[in-house]
This record gives C-alpha cells, structure tokens and sequence, in this order.
C-alpha cells in the first residue's frame, strides 16, 4: 500500500516536472545489487529476400507454363490446373501482393516524383506486358489471381451487347486514369485500397470490399469476369498491347470452317463473328461515319479536360493534406469533441491552421491540372472506340478478337478442326455456305 | 510481309524496347528527392525525414516503420493492418526501462494491487510478462506473438514513466504492403518508409545485439 502511496506521488511530482520534456529520464535506471543483467531487445530481420526471387521465378515460370499449355497443348484443362495454381499461390498464399496491377501506381510515381523502383516491382509490371507484346493476354488466363478467381467460378457467359460491353469499359479506363493521376499527386493507391478480391485472399478486410468482391464474383457466375473486362486498369494496358502481339489465339488450328459451333463458347464475349454479306455496308456511310467521329473526337476531349479541371476540388479531397486541412477547419469552427486525433497530432507537431490551409491552392491546382489530364485521357478513350466502331473491317471467319480474347482456351475444343486434329472425330461437319462472304 | 504487318511489327518491337528500357532504367537510376539531388547524396540517406513533402512516399526500396517519437498511441495501428493480427508490435528499450514496481505500462490506473492477476493489468492479450529482479525492480518483457499492437501500454509507459515501450512494425511479420495500410491511416503520420539496412526506428537508448 505504501509502495502504491509513494509511487503515486513519485509519478505526480513527475507528471509535474516533466510536462515539456521528452521524459526518458523520469525514471533513473536502476542499479542492481544482483548479477541481473539488462537485456538487449531482439529485432526480428526481415521476412527472407529470396521470396521476390520465388516470386518472380514463379512469374516467369508461370507465364511461360500459359503460353506453353494454350499455344501448344491447346487445353483447357491444364489451363485450368494453372488457374488453380495461381489462385492458390499467388492469391491465398502470397495474398495477393505484389500484384502487377497495382504495380502501375508504384511505376508512376517513380516516374512522377524520381524515386526508384525495386526491382521486383518492375518484373511484376513489366513481365506480364512483355508476355503480352509476345503472346497476347496469356497472363489474364492463368496468371492473374484476380482473373482466375474470377474464372473458376465463371459458369455461364449471358452476352453482353457490343455497345454495354464498350460503355462499361470506359470505367476501367478511367480506373487507370485516375489510379495514375492519385499515384503521381501523392494521394492514395487506390487501385490497392479498392481491389474486390484481396481481402478474400487475406480472409480480412473492409467489409465494404468483401461486399464488393462478392457482389463481382456473383456476377461473374453469369457475366463472365466482369472485373477484367470492366474495371481492370491493368486490362486496359494489356488489351492496347495484345493488338500488337506477335502471336495471336487462334480458335481452330488450322483453317476455319465457319460451322459455328464456337459463337456460344466464349463468356467473355471475346469471339469476332465474320462479317456477312447480307449487311453491306456502303463505303460512302462509312466514311461519312468516319469523318463525323473525327471531327467529333476533339470536341469530346475537350469537353473530358474541362470535366476533369472542374472535378479537381472533389479529387483533391482524397490527399492527405486537403483532409486534414478539412479535420483541422471543422474543429476550429464547431469545437468538435473529442479532439479527432489528426487534429491533436497535428497541433501537438506544432504547425498553424495558416500553414496547413496555404497549401491548399497548390494542392487543388495539381488535382485540377491531373484532373484535366485524365479527361483528356478518356477523351482519347472515347474517341478511340468511336473510331474503332465506325471502321468495319473485312473479317472473313471466327476469330478470337486480340484485344478481348484472354486466352483462356474455352473455344478450343468446339471447333470440329481441333477434334479431327486430336482424333476425337473423323469426319468434319457439312457446313452450308450461308455465312460465308 | 505486307505494309501493316510490317508496321505491326515495328510498333511491336518499339512497345517490347520501351517496356522492358523502361522498367530497367526505373529500377537503376538514383533516387531523388521530386527530382533534385540523387537520395545517396542525401545527408539523410533515403531515410527521408520531411513530414510536409514526401516522408511516406517511396524514395527508395525501403521498409515500413513506425517513428516512435511521432507516435501518439491512437491504437489504429491494431486495427489498420492488413494482417488479422496487426505487424505494428510492442518492443522494450530495456536500457530506458527503469524497472518500476508500479508500472504505468504494465497496470491499469489505480490498481487493486500490484501483482498479475489479469484485473490489474492494462495488456488486453496478457503478452507483458513481469517478473521479480530484485526490490523494488521488476523487469517487463513483452511476448510479441500475443502483442497485438494496441499500444495501450505504449500510452502508459510513454505518459507516466520513461517509454521505454514503442511500437515497431515487426519487420519479419510485415507483409510489405504497396502503400502501408497502418501509413494511410496514422493520424500523426508517424508511420514511413525507411531504407531496408536499419528497418528498425528504435528509443534513442536502445541497445541491441
């Protein structure tokens, strides 16, 4: 009781004495009559370095295992087993991170502000891009875990008319083009804070993101993948590139009968259907077309900047600053209580309301000119798919588009060629020429 | 090869120097700080310090870390992780320690008594073991598999006696996340990047092996 007595007084007399003072000394250590030794506090290392080779081994290993197993052994099955693979490895048991797709952040603001990039940041970012250039989206079939969480449980591809599937895109475009524009400002990641299927990797998590991530891999039951196709901004990159690729999924091996057995097969809506002769288009409407969406494009760019600049008060909530400066105002007009503890570390650190709110011209002027900068992007965007939708071009059989197709080796085995090829039937199907241009 | 595919081409390979130039040139080139002097330069050495500029964004390949002497004993640590059981751990400076009886770390406010019983103390998992010395000495060590970062004791330790108990992320827990989710969330942003050679932001009497 007495030693509670004394010690009370001890700390109030401190409590007194020591209000400025950093207080390590409040306490004089003591000095041991006994042999008692004072210990050193063990810091653990950090978790091994060699889990960024594993996983970039891995990757590589990965990727090429994909290119090998569609172009090759053209199966879905072991497409399949690669899936799960990913899934399991780089989803539940690396949970997730790091992720290509959020690796574009890192990227740009290594390129906005001169920082560096660890180096296993830029193979995860650049891997699957150079794959892409190689061999087209074969890092969404079976790489990507948030792709092939999302195919596992793909069941039924309802279609989704052109028009929707286009205009739902855009939003994966502006995913990226706002995910860049936080990155290079200084805000935050939000391509991480916001992915649906992380926290079903880490089985912890806002609950807003595991309702999100539900909700996505409900619809992905019956719309196949909506989160690629929608709202990857990693996507958008990815389908650019795969244009390009060198080689492309092809849905038969060899030549194509136009049978149509495979329009139903793709639930990503991936398969071209050639262009039929009942529908001719005349040149002059198209070009007409053409030069109308030229002549417009400017128009809507111009329109996104402006847009984008009169959004940047909104956008420039999401920095730091801008909410502290928020926190800090609302206290001092309405004398919230408790202090929020923003507010409290920010006074005890010494600065001025002034200070803080002197900033915030800047802040807004950077968001504005970013949110300028992704309207023209989107601009672009629209124009793009403006323009990629008045050009009808000539494609004479079924093909997998480059741009959509993920390589998920689905359609393979309902075109009769790869059947015959593999022996499972002898004779190909008697197809009428109806469809034939 | 006919003129587009020609130009396919080209446009592939430029795209595939790009990609792959590109990534090579971000991960050797020096660091700096918004594009001035290179970081290795720097009397700070990556361990960027400036709270108003740039102090929770990457400069270099670096480690999450909790200044202690910005920390303000929110407990958000324990809840903002992304881990279950948050990386944001207690550690003892045993060297700033001193030993109290009555310690304000380790005891609620008023205490029925000072012993171990569990009504007494101020760790909710029990994970600060307090063992006799010698009078009056007692020694606290935390068992960091049951810490679970809430930093109550931190606030008692730091308010009443000498702090010699601060949260540290447990480098060897931490999963190294893109953007720290305890960093987003500090209040006093206390939570930076620090270069990976000395991970650890420690008391300034803190020995270690």
């Amino acid at each position: 009781m007495l030693g509670i007595l004394t010690s009370s007084v001890f700390i109030c007399v401190h409590l007194w004495f020591s209000s400025t003072a950093k207080g390590e000394d409040r306490f004089p250590p003591p000095e041991f009559r006994t042999t008692y030794q004072i210990p050193q506090d063990q810091f653990p290392a950090r978790s091994a370095p060699w889990w960024d080779y594993v996983d970039s081994g891995l990757l590589l290993a990965a990727l090429a295992t994909a290119v090998w197993l569609v172009f090759y052994r053209r199966s879905r099955r072991e497409v399949m087993l690669l899936t799960i693979f990913a899934v399991a490895w780089f989803g539940f048991f690396r949970k997730g991170c790091v992720c290509p797709i959020g690796s574009i952040q890192n990227v740009t603001e290594a390129i906005a502000t001169g920082g560096a990039l660890p180096w296993v940041v830029a193979v995860f970012f650049a891997l699957p891009l150079l794959f892409v250039l190689l061999y087209g989206r074969v890092f969404c079939s079976s790489v990507c875990p948030l792709g092939a969480f999302q195919d596992l449980v793909s069941w039924k591809g309802l279609h989704v008319p052109r028009w929707l599937e286009e205009s739902l895109g855009l939003l994966a475009y502006l995913y990226l083009g706002l995910a860049c524009m936080y990155a290079a400002a200084g805000g935050p990641y939000i391509i991480c804070q916001y992915d649906p299927f992380v926290p079903m990797f880490r089985l912890n998590g806002p609950s807003h993101m595991f309702f999100l991530g539900g909700v996505l891999l409900a619809l992905g039951v019956v719309i196949g993948r909506p989160y690629c196709r929608f709202l990857c901004p990693y996507g958008v990159i990815l389908r650019l590139l795969s244009r390009l690729s060198r080689k492309q999924v092809t849905i038969t091996p060899a030549e194509c009968i136009n049978c149509r057995l495979c329009e139903k097969s793709c639930p990503f809506g991936a398969i071209r259907l050639p262009t039929t002769q009942d529908k001719p288009l005349p040149v002059s409407a198209g070009k007409r077309g053409l030069i109308s969406v030229l002549a417009v494009s400017p128009l809507i760019i111009v329109a996104m900047a402006g847009v984008g600049y009169l959004a940047g008060p909104t956008l420039a909530l999401a920095h730091r600053d801008v909410q502290l400066a928020q926190a800090v105002m609302q206290q001092d007009a309405h004398a919230v209580m408790p202090v929020p503890d923003e507010v409290k570390a920010f006074r005890d650190t010494g600065g001025t309301a002034e200070e803080l709110y002197a900033q915030l011209p800047m802040l807004v002027r950077r968001f504005r000119i970013g949110g300028a900068l992704v309207g023209v992007w989107m601009g672009l965007a629209i124009g793009g798919k403006l323009i990629a939708y008045s050009i009808r071009r000539r494609n004479p059989d079924y093909t997998a588009d480059p741009g959509t197709c993920i390589a998920c080796a689905r359609c393979f085995m309902s075109c009769p060629v790869e059947l015959k090829r593999r022996g499972l039937i002898s004779e190909l199907p008697v197809v009428e020429a109806m469809g034939k241009p | 090869m006919n003129r587009r595919e020609f130009l396919r081409t080209s446009v592939c390979a430029a795209a595939f120097a790009a990609v792959s130039g590109g990534a090579g040139y971000l991960v050797t080139r020096k660091s700096t700080c918004d594009g001035k002097r290179p970081c290795d330069q720097c009397p700070q050495a990556g361990d960027c310090a400036d709270d108003k500029a740039l102090s929770w964004r990457a400069a270099q390949p670096a480690a999450w870390q909790i200044d202690p002497y910005k920390c303000i004993q929110c407990g958000k640590c324990a809840t903002t992780c992304v881990l279950k059981q948050s990386a944001s751990r207690c550690f003892h400076a045993f060297a700033v320690c001193g030993y109290c009886d009555l310690c304000t770390g380790f005891f609620e406010p008023q205490p029925n008594q000072l012993n171990t019983a569990a009504e007494n103390q101020l760790c909710p998992t029990g994970a600060i073991v307090r063992t006799y010395v010698e009078d009056p000495y007692f020694q606290y060590k935390i068992d960091r598999d049951k810490c679970i970062g809430c930093s109550k004791c931190v606030k008692g330790c730091t308010q009443f006696g000498n702090g010699s108990l601060f949260l540290q992320i447990d480098q060897n827990i931490c999963v190294k996340c893109n953007q720290c989710s305890i960093a987003i969330n500090c209040p006093s942003r206390a939570v930076r990047k620090v270069p990976i050679a000395t991970p650890y932001l420690l008391k300034s009497k803190t020995r270690t092996s």
